[in-house]
C-alpha cells in the first residue's frame, strides 16, 4: 500500500468522503459544515460531492444537532453531526448523556445508536476559556457512549471510519491545535492509500521505551512524542501509550507498559481533579501498584480555567518541556 | 395517523403504548419492573411506552427532550423519500424548555415530517401554565416558527381525530411539520404522591371531570345509536377482565436476571 503525508484536517476528511461514499445512511450535519467546508475545512467539499440532502448546516442549536442525530439513527442513518467546540457540548449534555448514551440500555436492549458526535478543543490557540475546554472526563460517567480520540493523522482517520460504521454512539473528540500546529508530530503523517480501520477500544503504543512510560491522549500525544524523542538523544527510553479510546478504556495495554517500565506519568489538557489522568492513575495504584517503583505523576493543568494571552496560556498547558523534566525528576 | 408512523412518547406515554397495541400485560411489567415489561423492567414507568416493534423507540422521562429527536426522525423518513411521519407528544410544561424552540425552528427551517402534539392539561406538575407561560397561546407559539397549528379540545375522541388526520395530511402532503395543542386536564396528580387538589380549584376540577373523554365519546356514540349502556357495560367487563389476566401475568413474571445487564448497555462490542 502506497502511503502518503497527509495533515489531520485532510485524513478526517478523507474518512468522511469514503464512508460517504461506501455507505448512504452517513449523513453530515452541524454548524457551518455544508457551505462553509467547516469551520477548520474538516467537511470541505462534502456539500459538493453528496448534495444538500446529506450534507446539512444547521442552526445554532446544539440540543436539536445532538437529538436530530439521535432520531436520524433511530430510523437506521448513521448520522455524523458536528459540534463546533467541545465547549458548546455542554448544552447538549442531556441529549448526549441522559439520551443517547442511556436509551438502549434503557430499553431493554430494543434500539441502538449508530451515530457520531464529531467535536474539537482548541488549547493550545489562545481561544481563552470557553473555547479551549477539554471535558472528556466529564462524559466518561455516561456509559453507553464510547470515546475516542484520535492523535495523528493515521489514527484520525482509521478510528473516524471505524466510529462511523460502529453501533454505538461515539463522542469524537478532535484536537483543534493538531488541525493548526505545524510543529506537532500530530499535525501531519503517514496514511496509507486505501481502505484501512482502527479498532475501538484499543490503545496504541506511539513510542517504546523500557525508562518511563507517559500515557497520552489527542494533543498530548505530540507533546510526548516529542520528550520521548528529546530523551532519546540522551539515553533514556521513555514509552508513549496513546489511549486513542477512553471509553471503554484499555486498561490492559497501560498495565502492560507499566510492568515493563515500573514508572507511570499521565499527562492529560484538563485539571487534575477526576481528569481522564486521575482515572488511569487510580486503575494502576489499584491493580498494578506492585510493578510500580516510583509514585504516579500526572500532568494537567492548574487547577483554573484557561488564560486567553498565548504566553499565560502556553504555561498553563502540558508541554514537551514539563514531560522531560518529570521523566528526568522521576528518574533521579 | 397511521401505525407504521413513528411516535416519541413521554413518561406518561402508557395510553400511547396501549393504543398502538402493546400488551398490557407489557406495560404493567415494565411498572412492576418484571421481565415480561416493554424494556425488560430497565426502563420502568417513565419509559414502558418504549416498543420498537409497535414503532415507538422513545419515551423520555425528561421534559421537552424528544423533540430535537423527532426532528431527527422526520429527517431519517424525508432522507429515505418515506411517507411516515414522526409524531412527538409533550405536555405544557415541554414548551418552556430550549429543546421546544431548537426543534420547532429545525423541524420549520427543513420542512420535515414531524407532527407535534402539545398535551396541555394547563399544569407542569402543581404549577399553573398562567404563572409561567408568556405570549398568547401554546398554538400561537408555535405558529410564530411558521407551523401549520391546530388546536383541538383534547378530551373530546372524535375532535382529535379529525384534527390529527387534518394535520397528518399536511405532512403527508410534504408541507412540513405540522402541531396541535390538544386542551385537556389530568383526572389524577402528577404522580403517585400527588392528588391533585390542593393548586386545583375545586370548580374548574370538577368541569374538567364532567368532560371525561369516555364520557363524552360513549354520549356521542348513544346519541347516534351506536351503542347502549349493555354495550357499556360488557366493554367494562372486557378490559377489567383483561386487565386482570394482564395483572396476574405481571405479576409472575419473573425478574430479568442481573447477570444479562452488562451485555445491554452496547452494541458494538470492544
Amino acid at each position: 500500500m502506497a502511503v502518503r503525508e497527509l495533515t489531520y484536517v485532510e485524513a478526517l476528511n478523507e474518512a468522511l468522503r469514503e464512508e460517504m461514499r461506501r455507505d448512504d445512511s452517513v449523513i453530515v450535519f452541524g454548524e457551518e459544515v455544508a457551505l462553509a467546508g467547516g469551520v477548520y475545512k474538516v467537511t470541505k467539499g462534502l456539500l459538493e460531492e453528496f448534495g444538500p440532502e446529506r450534507v446539512r448546516d444547521t442552526p445554532i442549536s446544539e440540543v436539536a444537532i445532538v437529538g436530530a442525530a439521535i432520531g436520524a439513527a433511530l430510523v437506521g442513518l448513521r448520522p455524523v453531526a458536528e459540534i463546533m467546540f467541545f465547549d458548546f457540548a455542554g448544552i447538549a449534555f442531556d441529549q448526549i448523556v441522559t439520551h443517547a448514551s442511556k436509551m438502549r440500555f434503557t430499553s431493554g436492549g430494543q434500539v441502538k445508536l449508530p451515530l457520531v458526535i464529531r467535536t474539537q478543543y482548541s488549547l493550545g490557540r489562545s481561544y481563552g476559556s470557553q473555547h479551549t475546554q477539554f471535558l472528556a472526563a466529564s462524559f466518561m460517567q455516561a456509559q453507553g457512549l464510547k470515546i475516542v480520540l484520535p492523535s495523528t493523522p493515521f489514527d484520525a482517520k482509521g478510528l473516524l471510519k471505524s466510529a462511523i460504521r460502529d453501533d454505538d454512539p461515539i463522542l469524537f473528540i478532535e484536537s483543534g491545535s493538531l488541525y493548526v500546529n505545524k510543529s506537532y508530530y500530530g499535525y501531519r503523517g503517514p496514511v496509507p492509500d486505501g481502505e484501512y480501520l482502527i479498532p475501538i477500544g484499543k490503545a496504541d503504543v506511539k513510542r517504546e521505551g523500557t525508562d518511563v512510560t507517559v500515557v497520552a491522549l489527542s494533543r498530548t500525544v505530540s507533546e510526548a512524542v516529542a520528550a520521548a524523542d528529546m530523551l532519546r538523544e540522551e539515553g533514556v527510553g521513555v514509552e508513549v501509550v496513546d489511549l486513542r479510546t477512553i471509553q471503554p478504556m484499555d486498561y490492559t495495554t497501560v498495565e502492560k507498559s507499566v510492568r515493563k517500565t515500573n514508572r507511570l506519568i499521565v499527562a492529560e489538557d484538563s485539571v487534575k481533579t477526576c481528569g481522564v489522568s486521575a482515572e488511569v492513575a487510580a486503575y494502576i495504584a489499584e491493580y498494578a501498584l506492585d510493578a510500580l517503583e516510583a509514585p504516579i505523576v500526572r500532568l494537567n493543568s492548574p487547577p483554573m480555567p484557561t488564560p486567553q494571552s498565548a504566553s499565560l496560556e502556553r504555561e498553563y498547558m502540558v508541554t514537551s518541556d514539563k514531560i522531560v523534566e518529570a521523566v528526568k525528576k522521576l528518574l533521579k | 395517523m397511521r401505525s407504521d408512523d413513528i411516535v416519541l412518547s413521554t413518561y406518561r406515554g402508557h395510553g400511547h403504548a396501549l393504543a398502538r397495541g402493546v400488551p398490557i400485560a407489557a406495560v404493567l411489567g415494565e411498572i412492576l419492573g418484571k421481565a415480561i415489561g416493554t424494556c425488560k423492567g430497565l426502563g420502568g414507568s417513565m419509559h414502558a411506552a418504549i416498543s420498537v416493534s409497535h414503532n415507538i423507540p422513545m419515551a423520555t422521562a425528561i421534559v421537552g427532550s424528544g423533540i430535537p429527536v423527532a426532528v431527527g426522525v422526520g429527517l431519517g423518513l424525508k432522507y429515505k423519500g418515506s411517507d411516515r411521519l414522526a409524531a412527538v407528544f409533550f405536555g405544557d410544561g415541554a414548551v418552556n424548555t430550549g429543546a421546544f424552540h431548537e426543534g420547532l425552528n429545525l423541524a420549520a427551517v427543513w420542512a420535515l415530517p414531524v407532527l407535534f402534539v402539545c398535551e396541555n392539561n394547563l399544569y407542569a406538575m402543581t404549577t399553573a401554565i398562567s404563572r409561567t407561560f408568556a405570549g398568547q397561546s401554546i398554538a400561537a407559539r408555535a405558529s410564530s416558527y411558521g407551523i401549520k397549528t391546530y388546536t383541538a379540545m383534547g378530551n373530546d375522541v372524535v375532535e382529535v381525530y379529525k384534527t390529527a388526520l387534518e394535520a397528518a395530511e399536511h405532512i403527508r402532503a410534504g408541507k412540513g411539520p405540522a402541531f396541535i395543542e390538544c386542551r385537556t386536564y389530568r383526572q389524577r396528580g402528577h404522580g403517585g404522591y400527588d392528588m391533585g387538589v390542593w393548586y386545583r380549584p375545586a370548580e374548574e376540577r370538577e368541569l374538567w371531570f364532567s368532560r371525561d373523554p369516555i364520557d363524552l365519546l360513549f354520549n356521542r356514540l348513544k346519541e347516534l345509536g351506536y351503542a347502549d349502556e349493555a354495550l357499556r357495560r360488557s366493554l367494562i367487563d372486557e378490559v377489567g377482565r383483561m386487565v386482570e389476566k394482564a395483572v396476574e401475568e405481571a405479576l409472575n413474571s419473573p425478574v430479568t436476571d442481573f447477570k444479562t445487564l452488562a451485555e445491554l448497555v452496547y452494541a458494538t462490542k470492544v
